[in-house]
């Protein structure tokens, strides 16, 4: 356990300095990271002008599951995309057969071997709005004891998108090439954005029993909002244990179909 | 106990069959046709602690596949195999921390960064302590001739530097089985001699056993005393590098530095004739008839140096391949012994 605590700090520093390895890169992407916070600002001004009420949902109800949104978001671009898009490249040139040959756990060194300072911004924006909306703007106001209640449903959302997107990289192995994995998991997360409520009634069976999302943001949006039935974040730990062994045994069975690349 | 011991070891891979061209491309992402590829059919290996093993064999032979089931990179059709003791394909830790694997045409260190910092990370990932990790480093980039290059951007290396210091992390963990995949592919030759040197060390000190590929004879001749061919994936000869001279090359190379011009017609009295400038010349001898025909070249000649040489093993093994099999080699060896 010590022995992946430290490999982890060290996957984590070698990952940041890297990325500041690029100067002219890293002043550019920063930049980057501050515009796209603003377009997401700027929408946010947007839909509180028009104040859009959905199904069961009061704009600021609503405006809470945004903050999820964009703070599941960041978290997803610092901890999961690089890595999702690392497995691709390491089966692509056959670098996974480093991976493999290592005394870790494989899906550990692939999961955690790199980290994306540009999520941050994301997931601070998305936590400065759950906070600002939650105990500024909701009658009645949260109380800060309220936000404990956030962690258990939002952990189980973290670890379902994480489960999902192993299990789609995990298909690199048979197909080599599948960048688009990454895009096929943020158009999922994107589905997230509103509460599931506010979808046709088809849609939110889709969403909430096929793929997940509802599980993402809306549970643990009621969660804050103190009125999420115990059932539906007990049921969120359930499917993201569930997805985890899922993900955890596809991997392995993988690994026996793994040829590695080139010679 | 051996390090290494394979019983009838195969695999057999299902590639896709594609036709060239668009249209091709266009049929094989509808219907997709593939084949069954014997890469290995037949691997009986027994390979003991501390032995250096060169093992030979064209492209597509079946040495990287070997390579990889022995890793338990890629898992085995049929049969047998065990390193220290455990089955690869089960990737247990307790086995992974003590193999290492080199590919001269892959590398593992994080591009971006001095190879220090992937040090650092292979220390922790084998549990090695840092002061114990830092005074290897030491050691082995003295014996490699390294030193700012570990605090330098990887990307930033000459290729020999790069392999020099991919050498350093793959050994980090004082692994007692090796394989080397091609480790000196495309160094030149000072960084050829300098990893050769660094590996038959290594051997030497910590009693490892090395199994090794490479294209450059000159690294089997330098570290190998045994050395295994492969052919189409099944062992076409095992023993002593001497002997696959001995099977596979009944020619000697017979050098002349002339006093004087001789024609090519006067020399094939000798031998084959593989160079002529007039000067000096190059000629190829039946083993069996060599003395002989020495003593007549000195004394029918003006000859001012005389060297006999084994032809480069590049060429032997190059003749054994081209003939399909050995026994073609063997052959011209019997009709002249």
């Amino acid at each position: 356990m010590k022995r992946y605590l430290k490999t982890l700090v060290l996957f984590w520093s070698a990952s940041i300095s890297a990325e500041m390895e690029y100067r002219a890169n890293f002043i550019l992407a920063t930049l980057s990271s501050l515009a796209s916070m603003g377009g997401a600002l700027f929408a946010l001004w947007a839909l509180l002008r028009t104040e859009y009420a959905m199904a069961g949902w009061s704009f600021d109800q609503a405006l809470i599951v945004v903050g999820i949104y964009t703070m599941l978001d960041g978290l997803q671009q610092t901890l999961l995309a690089p890595n999702r898009q690392q497995i691709n490249e390491f089966v692509r040139n056959g670098t996974l057969d480093f991976v493999l040959i290592k005394p870790v756990d494989a899906q550990f060194w692939l999961s955690a071997r790199k980290v994306s300072v540009w999520g941050v911004p994301n997931t601070l924006l998305g936590m400065a709005l759950i906070v600002y909306v939650a105990s500024f703007r909701l009658e009645p106001a949260a109380a800060l004891t309220d936000y404990p209640r956030l962690v258990v449903p939002l952990a189980a959302g973290i670890l379902i998108y994480y489960a999902l997107g192993y299990l789609l990289s995990t298909l690199t192995i048979w197909f080599t090439k599948l960048s688009n994995v990454t895009h096929a998991m943020h158009a999922l997360l994107e589905a997230g954005r509103y509460p599931v409520g506010a979808y046709p009634p088809a849609y939110r069976v889709f969403f909430t029993f096929v793929v997940p999302v509802a599980f993402m943001t809306t549970v643990p949006a009621d969660a804050l909002l103190g009125r999420a039935q115990p059932a539906w974040v007990l049921g969120g730990l359930a499917i993201a244990a569930v997805l985890l062994v899922a993900a955890r045994l596809f991997w392995l069975f993988a690994l026996r179909f793994y040829t590695s690349a080139s010679s | 106990m051996p390090a290494i011991t394979t019983r009838g070891l195969s695999k057999t891979y299902r590639v896709a069959d594609k036709k060239p061209g668009l249209l091709g491309t266009l049929r094989h992402f509808i219907k997709r046709r593939h084949r069954e590829i014997e890469a290995v059919k037949v691997v009986d290996l027994d390979i003991a602690p501390g032995e250096v093993v060169g093992f030979l064999g064209p492209n597509g032979a079946g040495k990287t596949t070997t390579l990889k089931m022995l890793t338990g990179l890629v898992h085995p059709t049929a049969g047998e195999v065990s390193v220290l003791g455990h089955e690869p394909f089960k990737r247990r830790p307790e086995l992974l921390k003590q193999i290492t694997l080199v590919m001269g045409n892959k590398q593992q260190m994080i591009w971006d960064l001095p190879p220090m910092d992937s040090l650092h990370v292979n220390a922790a990932v084998y549990g090695v302590p840092d002061d114990e990790a830092m005074r290897r480093v030491k050691v082995f980039a003295e014996m490699l001739g390294l030193d700012e290059e570990l605090t330098q951007p990887v990307r930033k290396l000459s290729l020999g530097q790069r392999m020099k210091c991919e050498l350093v992390a793959a050994l980090l963990h004082h692994p007692k089985v090796l394989f080397l995949d091609e480790p000196t592919l495309g160094l030149d030759l000072n960084a050829q001699t300098a990893v050769r040197q660094f590996l038959k060390q290594y051997n030497e000190e910590q009693q490892a056993s090395i199994l090794l590929t490479s294209h450059y004879m000159a690294d089997i001749t330098a570290l190998c005393e045994r050395v295994v061919v492969i052919h189409e994936g099944a062992i076409l000869y095992d023993g002593s590098l001497d002997g696959v001279i001995e099977r596979f090359a009944p020619l000697r190379e017979v050098k002349l530095d002339l006093g004087g011009h001789a024609d090519d017609a006067v020399l094939r009295r000798f031998g084959e004739v593989e160079v002529n400038d007039g000067r000096s010349a190059r000629l190829l001898v039946q083993r069996q008839t060599l003395t002989e025909t020495v003593g007549r070249v000195l004394a029918e000649l003006d000859v001012e140096d005389l060297t006999v040489t084994d032809p480069p093993i590049e060429d032997v093994i190059a003749r054994l391949f081209a003939s399909g099999d050995g026994k073609a080699e063997q052959g011209t060896t019997d009709a002249h012994g």
